[in-house]
């Protein structure tokens, strides 16, 4: 590596339902980041934004959007969008702009707000389209979700009681971050009661949309030791590759899978093949990571990426659940942000909130949900089709 | 019971047989199979085919995974009212080594499923027009404990 990159600002707009226009978000976010990183505005040259496509042109061109917002002083800009990967790529544009020597400082931020209701497709006919054609054949995002959760059922042996405590477990760690949207201390009983969505999720075990903004000050680690911030948690890695074909999961918004009858093809998930490129960057092996935030579309699905990041046997995160050895004080923590269950996902934004996170623990900064000696942390999370990223930061 | 004709609620994607088949493609070249069918270029990564052949796909399959909606979906979908919550299927088709979505038939409920089940393509309503009675492929256990209802 040619250069290190590290993080020496992170910044976040609370999350919830507030309905303004998402530019304010991000530039609160930002502000909260270059205040954290104790430099000023104009010391960025690059402004790197996560897109939204919700909220007209000045999301399509969310980079240049927050730099104009927060004051056109002649940085150069960049916009990445990768659905719920799209902060982690626009973090990568930025550490590689670093790398390549090109830049010294930049902001990274993305922002959300989302509209009421169900994102339906667009009507007419259109079987061209596969988010039409799912909807029109009655099969929602949930869906998805519950047919990996059903799977663990029936494979590992999982139970509705497992799912609802990782509902309980991220709430009551949630319920100590004044970032999160939903505060409360869930109980089993709670989730129990609340209504079946898609069997076996009921509504609390699937994730809420919410508004929010999330930034980033990263830069080379040259400039991190003139401000006398060289120990600033270090980028290690950052992981956006794709599955292998044939991919044999199948993945929101598709009808169907890979066909894997061609001679040398192997079916396998895509899951599990982000985290491998991201140690494998990072130099560094599962057994070796202190936390994990990882992308809780559904209470089962942090079950499913426990596994994939190989923080315990294919299987067996359920049972690490049962013994607290993935709640705050146990062995490899998840999500003690809160994760999705207590943010709701502003798309984004999300992957961005998950590093600030890991950044704020592993300078021990987290108050009542910190990690001790937390060291090493890694993100999952995922977009559409089967892909998403997974980012490594390192003290 | 309505006596409007039966009408493929997606044109070409399955054919309208008493044992029906869903119509996917395979490349000529490396013989991998597409659902829905695609026909412009090969997705195998070692394959840059642009040669395709219509195939009929296996009517039978393993049952990869199975939920329901207990919520009615926004359109494009067509709720009958009341809206009456289904049940919906992941299944693994051995030849062609690929999992298909779809609705399981009338009748049958999560309860009635189990991972590993074999399943049955069959046709059944999906909504009805004006005009027609627009029908979908959908899946059904083979056990027969299990009947369902109906099935077209
Ligand atoms: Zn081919």
């Amino acid at each position: 590596m040619s250069r290190e990159v590290v993080i020496i600002g992170a910044g976040m707009h609370p999350w919830g339902k507030w309905g303004h226009n998402f530019v304010e978000y991000g530039v609160a976010a930002a502000r909260e980041a270059l205040a954290d990183a104790g430099i000023s505005w104009r010391e960025v040259s690059f402004v790197s934004g996560g897109a939204t496509v919700r909220c007209g042109y000045p999301g399509y061109v969310a980079g240049a959007t927050f730099a104009q917002a927060l004051g056109w002083q002649g940085t150069e800009v960049n916009t990445s969008y990768a659905a719920c990967a799209s902060g982690s790529q626009a973090l990568a544009a930025a550490r590689n702009k670093i790398m390549a020597g090109d830049c010294e400082v930049a902001l990274v931020v993305g922002a959300d707000t989302t509209p009421k209701g169900f994102l339906a497709p667009a009507g007419g006919y259109r079987p061209e389209d596969p988010d039409w054609v799912r909807f029109y054949l009655g099969i929602t995002n949930p869906t998805y979700f519950a047919l990996y959760a059903r799977r663990r059922m029936d494979l590992y042996g999982d139970t509705l009681d497992d799912f609802a405590a990782v509902k309980v477990k991220n709430s009551l760690v949630g319920s100590k971050n004044p970032r999160a949207r939903y505060r409360k201390c869930f109980t089993a009983e709670d989730v129990a009661a609340s209504a079946m969505v898609a069997d076996p999720l009921r509504l609390m075990d699937i994730c809420a949309t919410s508004d929010g903004g999330a930034a980033l000050i990263v830069c080379s680690l040259d400039y991190a030791r003139r401000i006398g911030k060289g120990d600033a948690p270090r980028i290690a890695a950052i992981s956006t590759v794709t599955p292998s074909f044939a991919s044999a999961v199948v993945e929101m918004p598709d009808i169907a899978t890979d066909s894997a009858a061609a001679a040398g093809i192997e079916a396998q998930s895509f899951r599990a093949s982000l985290p491998v490129k991201a140690y494998e960057e990072a130099g560094i092996g599962p057994e070796d990571v202190d936390l994990a935030e990882v992308y809780d579309l559904s209470t089962a699905l942090e079950l499913d990426w426990i596994e994939d990041l190989q923080l315990t046997p294919r299987g067996e995160a359920a049972q690490w659940l049962r013994r607290g050895d993935t709640a705050l004080g146990g062995r490899i923590p998840v999500n003690v942000s809160g994760g999705l269950a207590c943010f709701g996902e502003a798309v984004p934004a999300q992957a961005l909130a998950q590093v600030c996170e890991l950044t704020w623990q592993l300078r021990g900064q987290s108050g009542d949900r910190q990690v001790e000696g937390a060291r090493v942390g890694i993100t999952a999370n995922q977009g559409l089709f089967g892909h998403g990223s997974s980012v490594i930061i390192k003290r | 019971m309505s006596n409007k004709p039966l009408a493929p609620a997606i044109e070409g994607w399955f054919t309208m047989d008493e044992q029906p088949q869903l119509i996917g493609s395979q490349c000529c070249h490396c013989e991998t199979y597409f659902f829905p069918a695609q026909n412009r270029y090969c997705r195998n990564p070692d394959c840059d085919s642009t040669e395709f052949r219509e195939a009929l796909l296996s009517r039978t399959g393993r049952l990869w995974s199975y939920t329901n909606a207990c919520y009615k979906p926004p359109a494009p979908f067509v709720a009958a009212e009341p809206f009456v919550p289904y049940t919906i299927a992941a299944v693994e088709l051995e030849h062609e080594q690929m999992t298909i979505l779809g609705q399981v038939i009338t009748g049958v409920d999560v309860s009635d499923l189990k991972v590993g089940m074999d399943m049955e393509l069959v046709l059944e309503t999906l909504h009805e027009t004006e005009e027609d009675i627009k029908v979908t492929w959908k899946w059904r256990p083979m056990a027969a404990a299990i009947t369902g209802g109906n099935a077209q």
